[in-house]
């Protein structure tokens, strides 16, 4: 028995051995961003590396927050994202709330293309959406980064949503329907409020992505001035070439309103809904 | 009453029509005008010599552009590329999430904690994360050499990782396993929960082992989770694209392209948009069909719906 007994502690040890070394290989990366955005320049390729800087400085972060146009970056991406959360969402939950309720023609070929669309790199597209922003005259505009954005998530936001309406119960909405009510009270009073959960996830997913969105904004953005955070920081390591203490601590500036969020909602992060949307 | 109650109760026909239409209308024109015209448009691109300039026609070439993928060395190099990271990082961050979920489940204390700091990296930007793991295998002088030579003494002397071809690569899928691991842990985690606990208590009583449970329990319910998180690994992996790019660039010498970085640099470094769309189209005709292929091979009848 006290055999038994040992073998199972034994053995509840070891898991947290493995996990707690797992953890510390997830984490140890951003500990040395942290300790190298701490350090000034001379000391930033001091050999051996010190994981705890002998002299912690904020500097960086001084400077990284003062310089050049850091904070206009901040703010654009802050308007890009957040707009384009608040017209993905709802656009995807109108488009959702009609896949899930109503028959209409063409539908079948409607929600294939969603499909093929969810497949496809977002990538194939670039070379065609940078002429289209060229002609449109949506170069340079966070407006119509914008525009791209809420179009490239529409797919996937339409498709979580649409299998997360179709668990609604239909009978409070046709008692709705009897009192009088049109089909968009019932969407703006009712499924939208039941929804809050599911719309809060896709919310911030659909958030993370717009913040570290690259690709798009480099090619559609010349103007300095337009300029989002991945961007700006990117091109940061470029121009600083070797001062990692700098490029470091204006990436964790960034990274400000996603752990501020993570820790606020985390089970939005973590819950079920991606798993869920796969009927298992 | 009961006429009107029952039209009411399924709304009239024109009148779903009709809250149809508009509910569509916003994201349908979204939709067509910025992901399907591209996307056609990718295609007409694909068989001309593009021109940029005003003025200057396009010339229609028919297939010559994806003659010239099949026939361009780099575009073999960087499909290879590309097969080898899905193959490595795919099944890396399958098994490793899979122990950390499986561990993680058993676990009474700290499962919070542990869950958060694996799912850090998901959250943190490509662009961050990529500087990050540059510096941290720079060379000679950089983290991951310190460790290797200093610490641990695995490697005698410092390794130039980005330098050489050989071993350029072995950053970007360390980077997209470390990257990845939390993403699927905490799918498996919610499929893992759903799994009554009873059966593992008629196992044990039957004298069924851990792996034992795990291979005949564990792994045939979550099954369909399994399938759905390596078909989005599998189209995650073939599309890389920002790892790349922001570690190697496809450097040294275009040895690390993979076929969307090379994709990229043709159209916006050497403007040739036309085959860059060929490029582009081929690889998505690629993932769309192992994508379909995969899907019915590992679906079994009953899950298709």
């Amino acid at each position: 028995m006290a055999r038994v007994l040992s073998g199972r502690l034994l053995g509840s040890a070891l898991r947290y051995l493995v996990l707690i070394g797992g953890a510390a290989v997830m984490v140890l990366p951003f500990l040395w961003m942290v300790s190298t955005s701490l350090k000034d320049y001379a000391f930033v390729i001091e050999f051996p590396p010190r994981l705890i800087p002998a002299q912690p400085t904020l500097n960086n972060f001084l400077e990284a927050w003062t310089a050049g146009n850091f904070q206009l970056y901040f703010k654009n991406s802050l308007i890009v994202a957040v707009s384009s959360v608040v017209l993905s969402v709802l656009i995807s939950a109108m488009m959702a709330y009609a896949f899930a309720r109503f028959n209409f023609p063409g539908k079948e070929i409607l929600f294939f293309g969603i499909l093929l669309i969810l497949m496809v790199p977002n990538l194939i597209g670039i070379i065609p959406q940078f002429l289209l922003a060229k002609t449109l005259g949506l170069r340079n505009s966070l407006f119509g980064l914008m525009l791209f954005y809420v179009a490239t998530s529409l797919p996937l936001n339409t498709f979580l949503l649409r299998g997360f309406f179709e668990t609604l119960p239909r009978e409070l909405e046709e008692a709705m329907l009897i009192d009088g009510g049109s089909y968009f009270t019932i969407f703006a009073r009712m499924v939208m409020p039941l929804s809050a959960p599911a719309l809060a996830t896709v919310s911030i997913f659909s958030l993370l992505g717009f913040w570290d969105e690259y690709v798009l904004a480099l090619t559609l953005i010349d103007d300095q001035a337009r300029r989002t955070l991945p961007v700006a920081i990117a091109s940061f390591h470029g121009q600083h070439g070797t001062d990692w203490g700098l490029v470091f601590a204006a990436s964790l500036i960034a990274m400000i309103p996603i752990v501020l969020l993570y820790a606020a909602l985390q089970r939005f992060f973590t819950g079920g809904l991606t798993a869920g949307a796969f009927k298992g | 009453m009961g006429k009107q109650g029952l039209q009411a109760r399924s709304g009239s026909r024109a009148r779903q029509m009709n809250a149809a239409f508009t509910f569509l209308l916003p994201g349908v024109f979204l939709f067509l005008v910025f992901n399907i015209y591209p996307l056609l448009k990718a295609l007409q691109i694909s068989f001309y010599d593009w021109s940029l300039m005003p003025g200057t026609p396009s010339e229609f070439v028919g297939l010559a552009n994806y003659l010239r993928a099949v026939r361009d060395p780099v575009v073999s190099l960087a499909f290879r590329n590309t097969v080898l990271y899905t193959a490595i990082t795919v099944p890396g961050q399958i098994v490793l999430a899979m122990a950390a979920a499986l561990l993680l489940n058993s676990l009474g204390r700290l499962k919070v904690l542990l869950r958060t700091l694996y799912y850090l990296p998901v959250i943190t930007s490509w662009v961050i994360v990529s500087l990050l793991f540059r510096y941290m295998f720079q060379s000679p002088n950089g983290f991951i050499n310190y460790l290797l030579v200093d610490l641990l003494h695995l490697a005698e002397a410092p390794i130039g990782w980005l330098q050489s071809a050989s071993t350029a690569m072995i950053p970007v899928w360390l980077l997209g396993i470390w990257k990845g691991i939390g993403w699927s842990m905490v799918i498996f985690l919610a499929a893992l929960q759903t799994i009554p606990l009873e059966l593992y208590e008629a196992a044990a009583i039957d004298g069924a082992g851990g792996w034992e449970k795990v291979r005949h329990i564990t792994l045939p319910l979550i099954r369909p989770t399994l399938v759905f998180v390596l078909v989005m690994l599998m189209i995650g992996g073939l599309n890389v694209f920002l790892p790349v790019a922001l570690v190697t660039n496809g450097g040294p010498q275009q040895q690390t392209e993979v076929v969307l970085t090379y994709m990229y640099h043709q159209a916006f470094d050497f403007l040739e948009f036309g085959y860059g769309s060929a490029l582009a189209f081929m690889m998505a005709v690629f993932i769309v069909s192992l994508s379909f292929i995969q899907i019915r091979f590992f679906r079994r009848p009953e899950e298709v719906y």
